[in-house]
């Protein structure tokens, strides 16, 4: 035993010293190895599996071809097309209600679309059941809206949960694991906290934190920004290019706050009515002549979306005869 | 116009029928997972212990005292009613049946209801409202089986266990009054009870009582809160719907119950 304390105490100081401070857990699954399954037997060999089927996936994470989606009649999205390369972070605009949020769902597998394929790290989600969705969101994350987060476990459990749930790890590094994680977002100190004690920023870190227990090669972010004071804010921005390249992962930022995202991420995406209508770089996004990426970008009050909900003329409204 | 609006009544009735059927329909598939997604409840002790804790430990209170003003008034109405034909000593008797068999089971039953039932459903509700149903989902965590299953068979178990010390203490209460205020012989008291009271016919059809009713409403409870819709109103309605659904259900099945139970009487 003492053997393998000193092995496990080495790592542990490499995970530390190093930059890649987040991807303690996958260095956690290298020690498992070396030690060929000592006392941390418990971990799961499909997650060693599916850490070298990483290594030779194909280059885009995600493929959307031609899909779309409608509930019982009313198409919500229609052709979408879409890659999102590895490794990027990639933004999802448009104004509410243009389907951001119903892609998200597509990629997370609750949807599943009713015409096209939808492709993540190679599979087709449309194939999939219900063990097949299961064993691909362990290897996404997602931060809700409002971080969503238990309200009736602790910040420090609520972190631990999927790896409680999915993992047989020793609770000694679940513990180790989850003050990475937190002190990856910058809240080690309140691991203690409820919930309903977190300011909204820290609950949306602590959401973050959680997202990213089990190291996920895809993020998913539902309005990351929306009800957030200015400082909370960048924090949030910096974490997600931070914890993308530090995971190794991939993001997906569905947003409306233009300036905040044009800021962070490599690669938009314009929605509007279900259809994808613009797409480039930032800097494309920025020098548009499309009005309606104008529009938005800027946000003017009034052009191709207009500001008067749809409407009788104003005169026939108000009982004016002529 | 006449027309119109009496097509427009039946064809509202003709969609509230359906709309019931539905709601049927998915309350049962939602039993259905329940019961299929239970393993982990008793895989996991502790997330079982947790709400056996939540939902039965925290209820004793208001089942103890209810169940002793219950036994008190029927120690004194007993004794008042008794009195006219002479039988006082059978007070014992009237208290220990009528506990055992009816008030025991349904009373608690009902404040079970409202008290952790209601607690229940707005909590499913709010869990759902804020996304945490969603994002357990997200996380490869089916709900059914970490957060309904386990609230499920706390109810299922810990109905029983209440009624019975409801009707514990409900005897007690009546022994309170009938003996020690009012003066009741207490041999006879006592006797009586035990010569009167079957094992079979009653201790036993009052536990498989509040057994069906455990299921039902703790089958309710869950139902109106994973189908809460996500609003403020949506929560608060389910929750109202959640104490009239299953107090209905327990009095409506507490007759059926009787009439298959008793009928030889």
């Amino acid at each position: 035993m003492p053997a393998q304390q000193q092995l496990l105490n080495v790592a542990k100081i490499r995970i530390l010293d190093s930059f890649h401070m987040q991807s303690a857990y996958q260095s956690a699954k290298k020690v498992s190895l070396l030690l060929h399954l000592g006392w941390l037997g418990g971990v799961k060999w499909f997650r060693i599996r599916t850490f070298r089927r990483r290594l030779v996936a194909p280059a885009h994470l995600i493929e959307i071809s031609d899909v779309s989606f409608a509930y019982d009649d009313r198409p919500v999205l229609t052709g979408i097309n879409m890659v999102i390369p590895r490794g990027k972070v990639v933004a999802i605009m448009g104004v509410s209600g243009s389907g951001k949020t119903t892609l998200l769902r597509l990629i997370g597998a609750v949807l599943k679309p009713t015409r096209g394929e939808l492709r993540v790290a190679g599979q087709s989600v449309h194939d999939l059941d219900q063990h097949g969705v299961y064993q691909l969101r362990r290897r996404m994350g997602m931060l809700f809206q409002f971080g969503a987060l238990f309200t009736d476990l602790s910040v420090f459990d609520n972190v631990a949960f999927q790896m409680r749930e999915h993992t047989d790890l020793p609770e000694r590094m679940i513990r180790d694991l989850v003050m990475m994680k937190l002190h990856a977002v910058g809240l080690r100190g309140a691991h203690r906290l409820m919930p309903s004690e977190l300011s909204g920023g820290m609950a949306r870190r602590v959401a973050l934190a959680r997202a990213i227990a089990l190291d996920p090669m895809l993020i998913m972010y539902d309005e990351p920004f929306t009800g957030l004071d200015p400082i909370s804010l960048g924090v949030i921005s910096n974490l997600i290019r931070r914890l993308n390249d530090a995971l190794g992962a991939t993001s997906i930022v569905v947003t409306h706050d233009v300036q905040e995202a044009l800021e962070l991420v490599d690669y938009v995406y314009y929605v509007s009515d279900g259809r994808i209508v613009a797409q480039g770089t930032p800097d494309e996004m920025r020098a548009s002549t499309d009005p309606l990426v104008r529009q938005f970008v800027y946000g003017e009050t009034d052009g191709p979306v207009p500001f008067q909900y749809p409407s009788r003329a104003f005169a026939e409204d108000l009982k004016i005869v002529h | 116009m006449f027309n119109r609006s009496a097509v427009l009544n039946v064809r509202s009735i003709g969609h509230h029928a359906v709309d019931a059927v539905w709601r049927l329909g998915y309350a049962s598939r939602f039993f259905g997972l329940t019961i299929a997604s239970s393993g982990t409840s008793f895989r996991r002790l502790r997330l079982l212990i947790r709400e056996l804790y939540f939902t039965g430990v925290l209820s004793l209170i208001i089942i103890l005292v209810s169940g002793l003003f219950v036994g008190m008034v029927l120690g004194l109405q007993g004794y008042h009613t008794l009195q006219t034909y002479g039988s006082e000593s059978a007070l014992g008797v009237l208290v220990a049946l009528s506990l055992v068999r009816e008030l025991g089971p349904v009373v608690s039953a009902l404040l079970f209801a409202s008290r952790a039932g209601s607690a229940m459903t707005a909590e499913i509700g709010l869990m759902k409202a804020t996304e945490q149903l969603a994002a357990m989902e997200m996380m490869a965590v089916d709900p059914i089986a970490r957060v309904v299953a386990p609230r499920f068979w706390a109810g299922v178990i810990s109905m029983p266990l209440l009624s019975a010390l409801f009707s514990a203490m409900g005897i007690f209460g009546g022994y309170l009054v009938g003996v020690v205020l009012i003066g009741v012989d207490e041999g006879s008291f006592w006797s009586q009870m035990n010569a009167a009271v079957d094992f079979r016919n009653d201790i036993l059809n009052g536990v498989v009582k509040s057994f069906v009713f455990g299921v039902a409403v703790t089958w309710i409870t869950l139902f109106e809160g994973y189908d809460a819709p996500p609003t403020a109103e949506g929560v608060s309605g389910a929750t109202t719907r959640t104490v009239v659904t299953s107090s209905l259900a327990i009095l409506g099945l507490d007759f059926l119950l009787t009439s298959f139970m008793f009928r030889g009487f």
